[in-house]
Parts: C-alpha cells; structure tokens; sequence
C-alpha cells in the first residue's frame, strides 16, 4: 500500500516513473517464509514437519534394524542404548518402525489430502461460479456428506472396499472433499464479482480460462491452508482406522497399527503403544500448527 | 441533435429492460424485482462521446453492463452496426466484443494481480485475434506507449503501479482489439483529481486518434461537461433528459436535471444560482413510483403526475429531449 501511495504523488509529475522490479511470486514467498519463521508456534511446526518427511524419505539409511525383522529372543525389551525406543512383542526395533511407518503415514496423509484437493476444489469451483441450480444440488450432497461424523463414513467406504491402505486414502479422501468444496465455493463466489473478471468476461473468455487461469490461481491462500490443516486429520484418521485394523495389515509397520498391536501390553510393557501414539501425536500437532501459522501469514488482514 | 444527425449510429438502445428478480420463500420463488434499467432508448453516434449521468442505482452502470452482456437483459434491443447484440449465441457475441470494449472503475481490482501487464493486454489479443504471439508482444509495447507508459512495464505486476498508472494499462488492454465502441464505466472515479485530468486527455486524445466512440458513464458532472458531445440523465432506471451537452447543462429542462446540475460548485460568486435541494430519498426501484417516477422528490408535481407516466419529448427549440409534462411551462 505504501507503494502506491508514493508511486500516487510522482505519477502527477511523470507518468513514466519506473518502481523498482519486483517478481511478486518471489516477493511473496519471501515475505511469507519471513513471517512463519518469526511466528515461533509455525516454525516449530514447520521444523518437525520436516523432520519427518526427511525421516520418511532416508528412512533404509536412518533406521537402525530392518523394520520387520523379528527378533524373538529381545521381546518387549524397554528403550535401551541398542533399541532407543525398545522392541515389540516380536522383538522388532520400535524406533525401526516409527521412521519406515512415517513413509506410511505422510504418504497417506498427502494422497488422501490430494484426493480429496483434487474433487473439493472441482466441485467448489463449479459450485461457486455457476451458483442457482448446480449448486443447489452439488451443495446438498456436500451436506449430505458433512452429515456422517468423519470416521463413520471413512469406515462405510472401507466395509464396502475391503480393508487396504489404498482404500483408507480413498475413504480419508472421501471425506475430505466437503471441507474443500464449501472454501473453494466460498472464495470463489466473492472473486467472481471482482472487476477484473469482469474485465476477462468482457473480452469474451470461456468459463474453462476464467476459472482456471483467472480464479482458481487467486484462490490459492485459503487452499493451502486447509491442505496442510488436513493433512493432520487425514493422518489421524488414516491411524484410526488402522488402529481399528480397517487400514494397513500386520506386519507393515503403520503406526495406527502399531498402536492397537501395543495395547495388549500396557501394562507389561507400556512403551510399545506409546512411542506411536506419540509419533502420531506430535505430527498431528505439528501440521495444525504449520497450518494455523499458514493462515495468520497469508491472511492479508493480519497484514502490519 | 444539430450537429449528430450527419453522423453514423453506431449504437441503438431500446426499450432495454435489465430486472433482477428478487427470490423469497422456502422454494426460492421470484417475489419481485429490481427494475434497474427500465425501459431506457438512446442512440450512439459514432466517435461521439455520450456521457450517462445520475446518482448511484440510477442504473447507469447496468445499461453498460447490459450492453456488454455481462448482465441478460430482461427484455429491448442493442442494435451495434444494426447487429442485435441480444440475439447472438455465446460465440457469435464474441466476434461483437472485439469492437466493444470497457473500461472499469477500479483500478485496483480490475486488474488481475497474478498476471503481468503484458499478459493482461495480450489476453485480450488472444482470446479475440488470431494474431500471431510473437506479433502480440510488440503491439502490447505499441499499446502501453500510446496510452503514455514505458514498454518495458509490461514484464511488471500492477501492484508495482499507482491509480492512474493502472487506469492506463485497463485503457490500453481496451485498446488492444482496435474496438470502435469503448465504454467507460465510472473510468476516472477512483482517481485523484490531478491523475483524473491526465486520463481524460488521453481518453481525448486516443479518441480522436482512433475515431473512437464513447459511451462515459459517470457522476462526477464535472468530469462528464470536459468530454462529452452527448449527455443523458437517468433517474431510478428512466431515462429523463438527453440531449447536447452544451444544451443540457445551459438550458436544462427536467427538474431533476436542474436539481443535479445546481449541485455543481460554482466558483464565480456572481455567477451562482439558486441550489434546488432535493427533499427524501430516492425510492426502491423495487416498487418505484407510478406515474412519473420522479414525483415523490419534484418541487413541481401535480396530481397528474402520479397517474400518467410521461414519454420522452423534444421540447423548446434546443436539443434537450425530457420526460416531463410540464417541461416547457418550467422552462
């Protein structure tokens, strides 16, 4: 805003006056970087996100024994210097299965998130700029939809799927739909009425130009912010229903899975439900916080 | 219309009706309507400038939206070069909207801020012309030197401009399919006054450049007596007076034309006239006034007036044409 108050004065004189170049994507993926690094809450997110995902993607280089490796004479060991987080009731390395299971996790999480990106933000769109009747009904499956409480549909899909882990990010996916859908319609029923669609409008464009290369970039802020804010519920859900063994089978290392194998023994050996329920936890938190600093740094009210 | 008959119509509005209904109830049935443009008729004649005046939800800015057919008009005709835009499919529209193009009053939001100047003024040429990329690049320098800006602005962002700069990359984006008809939807509103007087020179002077026509929607009557040929008042979706502008603001003869034009400052204190202030509101155009729609605010109405509604006619021996039946015993 200051820019073009003073861009304002010096244009009176001369039209010509040249502002300094600025690329505003670049611009504004600094600015942005800037202000989620000094929110401490999103860089604490940020940071044990990417620890995890770095986990994930070296996860044969970090992990210390093969994940399914059993090791009967070592069973239900307690956190040792040779097994920082013990061994389960197969004697496999815990700590082993955390890491190969955050590739199980974070693959989960961002495909069913993607699925569900993919047909909220289509649906949302549509809805939006077409309004009246189309999205009436489309609106109405979408309450239909937000009607089940999250888990209960995710296990409808799955009873009828089959119980498989790409099923739980079809189901996850499902049921991420509504959010998407109800943000994208929202956001693009107030840019539908600004000038400058207008202005293509009047130019003549199909709806496909305007909404893809008009709307939907401008649109993006809120979109992001609800991906990530996800992420951790599909996360979270995608556990739930391996906890529940809908998800992932024995003997992959899901932590979901590893949590419900853990629960006989909470009181023999209490550390094998609770190093994935912690690993669970701390993702969770970590994507709500990254995503609420999201939201604070790309909100232009909160602009200073 | 002296002068204009020698010249060509390039635009016929009639009888345009834009109503926009108004949905209650559990079954979103239509309850009732906004009549904002209400059965309004004008002509445009070519590289005339008709300037379209009123106060705010008079409708002026619907009928330019109606004629760009970014609203569905309720019912009338646009005749552009005796094509009735109305009756064009989606496509056949498109080939029309390479001669008739707007301008908008915000310049801040009528650019898009994800695009760069350049793509801005190519979109344009890419959606209406066949014109080759590379060809496209060099008419968009073309373009922003005629409007007054540097050719290199177009790999630039418009939040990188001020007000009058982005007002002069919207003139050049409407410039970018060589239109005939360009119309200006309150062009200068959002500028400061300074800014204001170097857009409408250059309006001026791409208009005699290009012989291009204008139809300038717009309060300011300031603004609307430096570039007008033509002026038009509308009052709550009806066309009240028309006429030349030199005949409109010397010898207006509505009352509400009157009552408008006396808001005007006038410096010169031996110069100034009785302000006739208008008492209450204007009515909801959802139930406007029968008869004469201006009856309930007019210093002069008579019974008469609210129960015949009056056509538009010439009267006196100028320009003016008005839609009021005591125009000539008031003048």
């Amino acid at each position: 805003m200051e820019i073009n108050q003073s861009n304002v004065e010096t244009t009176i004189e001369d039209p010509n006056f040249l502002p300094k170049k600025k690329s505003p994507r670049l611009e504004r993926v600094k600015s942005l970087m800037v202000k989620l690094v000094t929110n401490k809450m999103s860089l604490v997110g940020g940071i044990i996100v990417l620890i995890y995902f770095v986990a994930a993607v070296f996860a044969p280089w970090i992990a210390p024994y093969d994940p399914l490796g059993i090791d009967l004479p070592n069973k239900l060991q307690p956190p040792t210097a040779d097994h920082w987080m013990g061994t389960d009731d197969k004697g496999r390395d815990i700590l082993s299965r955390i890491i190969y299971g955050s590739r199980l996790s974070l693959t989960v999480g961002v495909v069913s998130v993607l699925i569900g990106a993919f047909f909220g933000i289509a649906l949302g769109l549509i809805s939006g700029y077409y309004g009246k009747f189309v999205d009436t009904v489309i609106m109405r499956i979408i309450d239909v939809l937000l009607a089940f409480p999250g888990i209960l549909l995710a296990l409808a899909i799955i009873s009828a799927l089959g119980p498989d882990l790409i099923n739980v990010m079809i189901a996850v996916g499902i049921f991420s739909v509504p959010t998407f859908a109800r943000i994208v319609r929202g956001s693009t029923m107030t840019l539908k009425k600004v000038e400058y669609i207008d202005a293509i409008k009047a130019l003549g464009a199909s709806d496909f130009r305007i909404i893809f290369l008009h709307i939907l970039p401008n649109i993006m802020s809120p979109i992001i912010v609800q991906g990530t804010l996800r992420l951790a519920t599909a996360i979270l859900t995608a556990a739930g229903l391996s906890f529940l063994g809908m998800g992932a089978q024995p003997p992959s290392p899901e932590w979901g899975a590893m949590l419900s194998d853990g629960r006989t023994f909470l009181w023999s050996a209490p550390h094998v439900a609770t190093f994935p329920g912690l690993a669970i936890a701390i993702i969770v938190i970590a994507f709500n916080l990254l995503g609420d600093g999201l939201r604070d740094a790309l909100d232009p009210r909160m602009k200073n | 219309m002296v002068t204009s008959t020698k010249k060509q119509p390039l635009l016929k509005v009639t009888n345009l009706k834009q109503y926009f209904p108004i949905k209650g109830g559990i079954f979103s049935r239509t309850v009732n309507h906004v009549k904002a443009v209400d059965d309004v008729s004008f002509t445009v004649y070519e590289g005339e400038t008709l300037s379209i005046v009123g106060e705010s939800g008079c409708g002026k800015s619907t009928t330019g939206r109606s004629i760009l057919r970014l609203e569905n008009p309720t019912s009338g005709e646009v005749r552009f070069n005796n094509i009735n835009l109305l009756d064009l499919t989606k496509r056949e529209m498109r080939a029309a909207r390479k001669d008739i193009q707007v301008i908008f009053q915000d310049p801040f939001a009528s650019l898009n801020p994800r695009q760069t100047v350049g793509r801005i003024i190519e979109e344009a040429m890419e959606i209406l012309t066949d014109m080759p990329r590379e060809k496209r690049l060099d008419r968009v320098k073309e373009l922003l030197q005629q409007v007054g800006l540097r050719p290199e602005y177009a790999y630039r962002y418009p939040h990188e401009f001020s007000g009058g700069q982005r007002q002069r990359i919207g003139i050049a984006r409407a410039l970018a399919t060589n239109p005939k008809l360009i119309i200006c939807d309150e062009a200068v509103s959002a500028l400061d006054v300074s800014v204001q007087a170097q857009v409408l020179n250059l309006l001026k002077k791409l208009q005699k450049q290009y012989n291009l026509t204008y139809l300038f929607i717009s309060h300011d009557l300031g603004v609307v007596r430096h570039i007008s040929d033509r002026v038009m008042v509308m009052y709550l979706g009806k066309v009240v007076e028309i006429g030349e502008k030199k005949d409109i603001f010397d010898h207006p003869q509505h009352p509400y034309t009157k009552a408008l034009l006396s808001a005007i400052p006038e410096p010169d204190r031996t110069k100034r006239k009785e302000r006739v202030i208008l008492k209450g509101d204007v009515p909801s155009p959802i139930n406007p006034p029968t008869g004469c729609r201006f009856h309930t605010r007019c210093p002069f109405a008579t019974e008469y007036c609210k129960q015949n509604e009056p056509t538009i006619e010439q009267v006196g021996d100028k320009t003016n044409r008005v839609a009021c039946f005591y125009a000539e015993e008031l003048s």
